[in-house]
């Protein structure tokens, strides 16, 4: 069946198995491996990407339903060189180690400072309570959100 | 890799044509909403429908307001809208309490209350919230609308009164003066199903339990409804020994399997010590309600 949605702001049709499921579309058809497959059960939260602004399990959609539906992946995060506050805050404080949740991780952040630019630590932990990190233990991925925000309100005050 | 099997996929343009497709097809048909109950059960090949029918533009399923004293909640409303409605906070603020442990925020942005009432797990709350609260759902077919109450709605493990053909559309909770509800669970980490769960309703009239609902989930084959412990509170004024004599009552008669989460004793325990937090919560939150 055919299927057109836009990827990362550009316009995608493509021809697909109604059974194939966002995730391989994304890494397998579209060659965006940025967005990482994990548990395969929607539990793990490394698959997460934007659909329409809201993060969304990738492996537990089907491509079908994104039928005219925006999607948005890791890989927009950066724009032409310069990292998102998020990826920049996962820089400073050392908020990875293996990087396998890493994107998850930073699509979930990107949606929870783009509906609340100010969170709490509490406000963060419970938005990346559906991503599983096996390396630091959370710390410093809630610093690094922390970072991310504190540093957007700063460029906001000065545009 | 999980795949499900092969299937046709079509989108349904409204609830009639949603109707005749699944007649067309036939029981190899099913409804995929939010898709967080279906499509892990397709990848594991726990089922196998041949047809998928996407309600995901039925947007006149999204909504839920309050309409002739009743909230209405839309089949395809999702856990995330459910839990920020302000509606349903003043109203049912268990919904509220419910969906802050639903699960996770990514799963709640898709996941709908028409699909996880359907689903009829006997571990997912809202069957628990939609019981306690007296709760009736619509089912919509060919010839018509019909209105069953939540505690017909539950045939069994996994089995609804969702009948071949049809499909459930709203979910209708009747507004009464003097309510307060709550819902308490536990469970083992973030995003996991319950060990068990309560669900606790109360509607005060002159210092006295006019009704209550009471529901358990996670501690037997499906839902459980507290008919016993219903029956207790009505006409009784609240107190910590009545609601202690509730809890016994729900300690009985769940009948929870042991499992990974814990053994028999322990989730009979917890079902009254959990009945008892939901019961003392709602009665707090009927001071105050109209």
């Amino acid at each position: 069946m055919n299927v057109s949605l836009t990827v990362n702001g550009e316009p995608v049709s493509a021809d697909v198995e109604p059974r194939r499921l966002l995730v391989h579309f994304l890494r397998d058809d579209l060659g965006l491996t940025g967005t990482h497959w994990g548990c395969d059960t929607s539990n793990c939260g490394a698959c997460v990407v934007l659909m329409d602004g809201r993060p969304v399990k990738s492996c537990t959609i089907l491509t079908a339903m994104c039928e005219g539906h925006e999607i948005r992946t890791v890989e927009s995060l950066e724009v032409e060189g310069r990292l998102d506050p998020v990826q920049q805050g996962f820089y400073e404080r050392h908020a990875l180690q293996c990087g396998f949740c890493t994107p998850g991780m930073l699509m979930t952040a990107r949606a929870l400072l783009d509906e609340n630019p100010d969170p709490t630590e509490h406000e963060i932990r419970t938005a990346i309570s559906g991503a599983i990190c096996r390396c630091t233990g959370y710390k410093n991925i809630v610093s690094a959100v922390r970072w991310a925000a504190e540093h957007e309100a700063a460029v906001e005050q000065e545009a | 890799m999980q795949t499900p099997a092969p299937f046709e996929y079509e989108r349904a343009t409204s609830v009639e044509e949603a109707i005749a497709a699944l007649r067309r097809v036939g029981p190899e048909a099913r409804i995929i909403a939010g898709g967080h109950s279906l499509l892990p059960m397709m990848k594991l090949r726990l089922a196998t429908p041949e047809h998928l029918i996407d309600i995901n533009d039925l947007t006149e399923l999204a909504y839920i307001r309050e309409d002739d004293g009743e909230i209405r909640i839309g089949a395809l409303t999702r856990h995330v809208d459910l839990e920020r409605s302000e509606l349903l906070a003043r109203r049912f603020p268990l919904f509220a309490d419910a969906e802050a442990v639903i699960a996770d925020p990514v799963v709640r942005n898709r996941g709908t209350i028409g699909g996880s009432l359907c689903q009829a797990d006997a571990a997912e709350d809202l069957s628990a919230v939609c019981s306690a609260v007296k709760a009736q759902v619509v089912i919509r077919g060919a010839e018509g609308e019909r209105v069953v109450a939540m505690e017909d709605f539950h045939v069994g493990p996994y089995t609804t009164a969702v009948g071949a053909g049809e499909m459930l559309t709203e979910v209708r909770v009747p507004v009464r003066p003097g309510a307060g509800s709550a819902h308490e669970k536990v469970e083992r980490r973030a995003g996991d199903w319950a060990i068990a769960a309560a669900s606790a309703a109360l509607w005060m009239d002159d210092g006295a339990i006019a009704d209550a609902g009471v529901a358990l989930g996670a501690v037997g084959m499906t839902t459980i409804h507290l008919a016993r412990a219903e029956e207790l509170l009505r006409g009784r004024a609240p107190s910590e020994e009545l609601f202690a004599q509730a809890a016994a009552i729900a300690s009985e008669d769940c009948s929870p399997r042991a499992d990974g989460r814990g053994p028999v004793d322990y989730k009979r325990h917890l079902a009254g010590v959990l009945t008892h937090r939901a019961l003392r919560r709602a009665a707090a939150r009927t001071k105050g309600s109209g």
